[in-house]
């Protein structure tokens, strides 16, 4: 190990002259969390004017990786060199000297402040006079630069954008740039609440930056975005990394083999499913904003699909539907309990100071009862049911929820839900930064709990996943624009009725 | 349900910005519910006893407002870092006997003592904070600290303002009745250091995303210090104030001040979670609660007797009010 030994020598020593010296190199990187292993001795580099793409199931450590880059945790053992140098006290506000900066999965913006506002808090140069004019024209340009039309005002409260709008806003600020140089940007699920469109305009964003010697570490569950944007991908399995190449030697079947688990998708042309009108009606829901007297019909055992651009009314009418359920709302109809899966999981789905049984309990109490208390014994059955069902990974299911990695969250949120009297499930894009092995393994989950004679209305921002729905509504301006069945699903269709004059 | 879960799609089209402009019109009217509030009240008062609306009428209604919205400034000030402050009440009372004791026999003594209470409050916030303590356990055990302190200080209740602590509080301004104006200077000297400044932009995110300060860099421990002392500060601006206008102290003179301080933040439109503050919204609210606490009443001709639960009715009513317009918001 050449470079290594160049590293350890440490002061302004450089690798192969000037040209090819790293942003960031670690080598050996390692960390534990009490007795879990995130981390077991990982080597990875990035070089100017490259993207990374950076995959792997959740739990396979790149997080932890990428807060180690950005300098929010420090390793138990390894080294780290930024730009040929090593850092022996490397930090966050190290590293943004240095040029490193992180947008996390988890948003890093403050709901009270203005968009203006969480500008500074990321630039400790923003201050004096003036500060708040010149902040705001700051996260302006940067968001015309990368999002046109992106509609945000530099003086809105981040509390009131959508999700997608609030996603835009971080990975405009982790762009900006005032005193500190920038060489390096993480970009950790970055598109995950963004729609097709946008999401359009951030990779081509990306590819300007890197073209221009910029770097970009991408991580990404949509494996195609990773293999159309990066250079070079590094594959993590298990806390190591199991494979680093050009971009160019990867297709999508490689890169699920390596990253092991769950094999390549298999589309499923299988069951035709019950007809319509066989089965009892479930669900009869029509939007508030619709007028020509199209409504959206679920009868047992069907997988429906809610399509279109992200926020155009998929959620308000799950809401709806699921207010419908105890409530007698106009022009909604519900014949069975319902449960609904969060799409925000950690501000609508978990309780974070719960357990992970208790967290999957409390959608079934009345059954877990025994006289006025709740039966422990009965709660922890439940959740070791789901636990091997499911596959949760955790040693005690008595354990915080926040043990688990955010898929294996997700998997304890389904579980609530499947493992209620719900004859009804929502769910509103559930599958947000949730990695391929789990998502095949929920695939399954729900196909199998359809044949059963539950119903799922699915809310997806993926078209993939619509391909295991037997009927597909697109959305569009909170009406329902289109309404498919599986045969006639194409991802053309879907974006016609997504952006067409309205149906 | 929360708000971004119903609200605005991502493209630009009509149903975003209406669906911002209704958070902002929301938020609007939040915002001038304290205001609205306080002249509701006014106008209750104008209504009972019209002489009560002039300039002696005001200066005597509102004289104790002044320590009671500089105590609801310090509450603030924990409440932007999503703490609590249950010992401000006894705290003001330690202040306020320091101040009728060594503040005018040895001042040199009393402002050391004002100044390590400064201090205290600030290692309370570092204590809170590396400890990772609730603050409520915390700042509750500090009142029985403060009160056995104040009881120390002045075991009878006795003691006399500085002279020049007087002259100050007994200013009487042409046209404006001083209360008014030192109220306006209050809300208008805090909303500045903590809305418009920019470290002051860093306080309140440490109130609405802790992680995403630290992983900017920013020290959590500097911030809970600078608002505890902060919440210090204005607690011994508020007890010296107290004095400045009873003359005399009381061990007990300040109990009632914490339910009032932590009211007056609320009504003002704060929330207890998330780092949302209005200085200028805790300072009107600290003078509604001033208003309706005891003139009003009296002109109701609400016996003294059933003034302090009726005190409590009122505020019930406003921060029911309160609440129902921010569900209108969701």
């Amino acid at each position: 190990m050449a470079d290594t030994d160049i590293i350890r020598l440490g002061g302004a020593e450089k690798h192969f002259g000037a040209a090819n010296v790293d942003i960031v190199r670690l080598d050996g990187a390692e960390k534990h969390f009490g007795a879990v292993r995130a981390l077991g001795g990982v080597d990875f580099h990035v070089q100017p004017g490259e993207c990374v793409g950076l995959v792997g199931h959740n739990g396979a450590g790149k997080s932890t990786l990428m807060h180690m880059v950005a300098g929010t945790l420090t390793p138990d053992s390894g080294r780290i060199g930024v730009h040929g140098a090593a850092e022996d006290n490397y930090s966050v506000s190290r590293a943004q000297q240095l040029g490193i900066r992180c947008v996390f999965q988890e948003l890093s913006l403050c709901p009270n402040l203005s968009v203006a506002e969480n500008t500074r808090i990321n630039h400790a140069a923003l201050t004096g006079l003036g500060w708040r004019r010149r902040a705001a024209a700051l996260i302006a340009a940067k968001l015309d630069e990368i999002f046109p039309d992106h509609g945000i005002s530099a003086s809105d409260i981040v509390g009131d954008l959508s999700i997608g709008r609030r996603q835009m806003v971080e990975v405009a600020r982790a762009f900006t740039v005032t005193r500190d140089r920038l060489d390096l940007v993480i970009l950790d699920e970055p598109t995950s609440s963004l729609d097709a469109h946008t999401a359009g305009q951030l990779l081509a964003f990306v590819r300007r930056f890197v073209a221009a010697g910029g770097s970009c570490i991408l991580i990404s569950h949509v494996l195609g975005e990773v293999l159309r944007n990066a250079d070079r991908i590094v594959v993590m399995r298990d806390g190591k990394v199991v494979a680093s190449d050009a971009a160019g030697a990867f297709d999508r079947d490689r890169l699920v083999a390596v990253m092991g688990g769950a094999e390549a998708h298999r589309k499923t042309k299988v069951q035709a499913s019950a007809k319509p009108g066989a089965s009892p009606l479930r669900v009869r829901a029509r939007p508030a904003g619709q007028t020509d007297g199209k409504d959206l019909v679920a009868c047992a055992g069907e997988i429906i699909g809610l399509a279109g651009l992200a926020g155009h009314g998929q959620t308000d009418l799950l809401l709806q539907i699921f207010a419908g359920a105890t409530r007698a709302k106009a022009g909604i109809e519900v014949t069975a309990p319902v449960a609904l899966v969060a799409g925000d999981r950690q501000s609508d789905g978990i309780f974070p100071q719960w357990s992970i049984s208790e967290n999957i309990g409390i959608r079934s109490l009345a059954r877990l009862r025994n006289g006025l208390l709740i039966s422990p014994r009965r709660e922890a059955e439940l959740a070791d049911f789901w636990q091997k069902k499911i596959g949760i990974r955790t040693p005690d299911m008595n354990n915080n929820i926040f043990s688990l990695s955010g898929g294996n969250q997700q998997k304890a949120l389904f579980a609530r839900a499947l493992g209620s009297d719900a004859g009804i499930v929502l769910m509103d894009d559930p599958m947000r930064g949730v990695d391929i092995g789990t998502k095949l393994e929920v695939y399954d989950l729900v196909r199998e709990e359809a044949s059963r004679g539950r119903t799922f209305l699915w809310y997806t921002t993926e078209t993939e996943e619509l391909d295991n729905c037997d009927h597909i509504y697109v959305f569009k301006n909170g009406r329902i624009a289109a309404n498919l069945t599986r045969d006639e699903l194409t991802e053309e269709k879907i974006i016609q009725s997504s952006f067409g004059d309205a149906a | 349900m929360r708000p971004e879960m119903t609200a605005a799609p991502i493209d630009n089209s009509f149903r975003g910005s209406a669906a911002r402009n209704a958070a902002a019109r929301a938020r609007l009217l939040r915002g001038l519910l304290p205001a609205l509030s306080l002249a509701l009240v006014l106008l209750a008062i104008a209504w009972l006893n019209p002489r009560a609306i002039s300039y002696f009428g005001f200066n005597l209604m509102l004289n104790l407002a002044i320590p009671i919205a500089l105590a609801t400034i310090a509450q603030m000030f924990v409440i932007a870092g999503n703490e609590l402050d249950l010992s401000i009440g006894t705290f003001v009372g330690f202040v306020g006997c320091v101040t009728a004791t060594w503040l005018k026999d040895a001042p040199l003594i009393g402002v050391l003592i004002l100044l390590g209470s400064i201090g205290v409050y600030a290692l309370l916030g570092a204590l809170i904070h590396l400890r990772n303590l609730p603050s409520i356990v915390v700042t509750l055990g500090m009142s029985f600290v403060w009160q056995g302190l104040a009881i120390l200080v002045l075991p009878k209740p006795g003691g006399k303002a500085p002279d020049w602590l007087l002259a100050i509080m007994s200013f009487k301004p042409p046209l404006v009745p001083f209360p008014i104006i030192a109220a306006l200077l209050i809300g208008l000297v805090v909303h500045f250091g903590l809305m418009r400044t920019s470290y002051g932009t860093i306080l309140r995110g440490s109130g609405g995303n802790p992680a995403a300060l630290r992983r900017a860099g920013w020290s959590l421990l500097k911030t809970k210090v600078v608002l505890f002392a902060l919440t210090g500060l204005f607690g011994v601006l508020s007890g010296m104030a107290l004095i400045g206008i009873t003359t005399s102290a009381d061990a007990n003179i300040g109990n009632g001040y914490t339910l009032l301080s932590i009211a007056g933040v609320i009504l003002g439109g704060g929330e207890f979670v998330g780092g949302r503050v209005s200085p200028i919204g805790a300072v009107i609210g600290a003078l509604t609660l001033a208003l309706a606490a005891s003139p009003l009443l009296t002109f109701m001709h609400i016996p003294p007797d059933w003034q302090v639960a009726a005190n409590g009715a009122i505020l019930i009513i406003v921060l029911a009010a309160r609440v129902l317009i921010s569900r209108k918001e969701r």
